[in-house]
């Protein structure tokens, strides 16, 4: 049975039963017996991470505060290759990038470095992180490891793949439309995407800067919380990231989750739908009252989304001429040239005011539609994917049927507010079905306590692929 | 009103983003975005009178830092340019943007 929490890993090294070294040597051996068939990474640290894992072994040796100095002490990252890593080769999946050492860390990683945590490699994704299914990649699609024939859910389609099959305890990963939710739902993992402005975005190869969060893999939902409170907070490279008191949540308070009608409309896969309900009845099993809310403009997240976000992909993009770093613009894969050209479109003379304009107005709508639900609920649950993971190939030709299966996330990205994927049950298929709480700006508390409670009563997240 | 790209206005769009696109690629993005684009009509239902766009969240203004050098941050010459393919005398290499016709 694989080492699932940071709890457990970290009894075992305190009781000497495991070191870091060995924790290491265990998910090299899993990688290399795996990564063949799944494409989960891009680039191994095996020397980094025996390096890192001597160290840690000495510091458990010799300082016996060292659990509490290093709240991630031996534990196993695995880092989505957009997070730049000094040293380390970091590509976005992108031939643009596919050569590319950077000469700093992103914040993100820095932190993660400071509480302890060992970087074993940099995992596929879509490149650029534009994609629901890891199938947008340079470097070749990756698999779900519950069934090979089916997608893992993208973009951070490998640092989910990773935590699913224990080739690392948690991964990194970003979400600007659903990339962190969506693949934790198809592969039975948490999935946190953070409140826009809690964790700093400094060092990750931006891809719509409004959007973009920072967010992890993990097995359980008091795991998500830790890393949480080692990734957050003010950063002097990121003026986006707003200073915030985390108050830790009053347990006496009657809790009230809303259900948004919008969520469950046609195109709802029956039996999501059922998993979604049913995570719904645990809750109301504890004395929490559910509330049937109304989310009017939902229907509009997808368009408003597939204009804003390519707009800022195509400026973000821009900067990648193979000056400096990196390979010229004719690397570029198809769909970052879909999106490229999409967003120029959307912001030429002429055609601005119709799209970009009446997209950023109705975005408006999105937020006010949350601000209304928040005035009386203190979460909303939802379903994170209309459907269980697809298989390879089956919406790859098809790219708007591809970017309407996003219309479940895409809204929180656009609000700004954070998302919690938890899993929830299994398809008749086998395959792993999660659910998210939505909730206000800055409300993680609210949705790591009533996830924490919600895993206490059920055992959904300790299921493993075979 | 159905919305459809040209194959002039494609190539137009490829310039103003700098993308080197064969004929044939014109041709595809065309005919792939042109739906996508169309898709978005469905946002003239929405009333937006009086509303404010949005373009952040967080509604922070002018986050500012005292203005001090912070020695940590420097990447001495060498490593900066490491990744370039191209270097002159510790300089990067650019591409020209005149010609001598100009």
């Amino acid at each position: 049975m694989p080492i699932l929490t940071i709890t457990e890993l970290h009894e075992k090294l305190k009781a000497g039963t495991v070191t870091c070294v060995q924790m290491v040597e265990h998910y090299l051996s899993r990688i290399k017996a795996q990564n063949e068939s799944l494409n989960a990474f891009i680039t191994i640290s095996e020397e980094y991470a025996y390096e890192k894992a001597k160290a840690y072994d000495r510091i458990i040796a010799d300082n016996p505060n060292a659990f509490s100095e290093f709240p991630l002490i031996g534990v196993v990252v695995s880092i989505k290759d957009l997070y730049l890593t000094r040293g380390i080769r970091t590509t976005a999946a992108s031939n643009v990038l596919s050569d590319f050492i950077p000469q700093y860390s992103a914040t993100v990683v820095q932190r993660l470095e400071h509480a302890g945590a060992i970087v074993i490699g940099k995992t596929n994704c879509d490149a650029w992180a534009h994609g629901a299914s890891g199938e947008n990649s340079d470097f070749g699609a990756s698999r779900n490891p519950w069934n090979t024939e089916y997608v893992p859910g993208g973009s951070s389609s490998g640092s989910a793949i990773a935590v699913a099959s224990d080739m690392s305890l948690v991964a990194m990963g970003t979400d600007t439309g659903g990339s962190i939710r969506q693949p934790a739902s198809f592969t039975n993992l948490v999935g946190l995407k953070p409140t826009y402005g809690a964790v700093p975005r400094y060092g990750v190869i931006a891809m719509a800067s409004s959007l973009d969060s920072m967010g992890h893999f993990t097995h359980t939902v008091e795991d998500s919380e830790t890393l949480f409170s080692v990734t957050r907070g003010i950063d002097e490279r990121d003026s986006t990231v707003k200073n915030v008191t985390y108050e830790p949540f009053d347990t006496s308070k009657t809790i009230k989750i809303g259900i948004p009608k919008e969520y469950f409309s046609e195109g709802l896969d029956p039996e999501v739908e059922k998993v979604v309900r049913a995570a719904a009845e645990v809750f109301k099993k504890m004395g929490i009252e559910l509330v049937d809310i109304s989310l009017p403009h939902t229907k509009y997240a997808i368009s408003v989304y597939y204009i804003v976000q390519p707009a800022e992909v195509s400026s973000n993009l821009g900067r990648y001429d193979g000056v400096r770093y990196g390979n010229g613009r004719e690397c570029f894969g198809a769909e970052a040239k879909r999106r490229i050209m999409l967003g120029t479109y959307v912001l030429s003379s002429g055609y601005y005011d119709a799209y970009y304009g009446k997209a950023m107005k109705v975005r408006s709508r999105i937020i006010t539609d949350f601000k209304e639900a928040f005035s009386s609920v203190d979460a909303i649950l939802a379903p994170v994917s209309p459907t269980t993971a697809f298989k390879l190939g089956q919406k790859a030709n098809d790219p708007l049927q591809m970017y309407l299966a996003d219309i479940y996330t895409v809204a929180a990205n656009l609000a700004g507010i954070p998302g919690l994927a938890i899993p929830g049950g299994f398809a008749s298929n086998g395959l792993p079905i999660g659910f998210q709480l939505l909730g206000n700006h800055f409300s993680e508390s609210i949705l790591f306590e009533l996830g924490k409670r919600y895993q206490k009563v059920t055992d959904w997240h300790t299921k493993q692929p075979k | 009103m159905h919305m459809s790209l040209t194959h002039d206005e494609t190539v137009h769009i490829a310039k103003l983003a700098k993308l080197p696109l064969t004929s044939e690629e014109v041709d595809h993005y065309a005919e792939q975005l042109s739906p996508i684009v169309d898709y978005f009509n469905e946002l003239s239902e929405v009333d937006v009178d009086g509303v404010e766009g949005t373009s952040q969240t967080t509604g922070l203004i002018d986050v500012l830092r005292p203005d001090e050098v912070d020695d940590t941050r420097y990447i001495p010459n060498e490593e900066a340019l490491g990744q370039a393919k191209i270097t002159h005398n510790g300089y990067f290499s650019v591409p020209p943007i005149l010609s001598k016709d100009n």
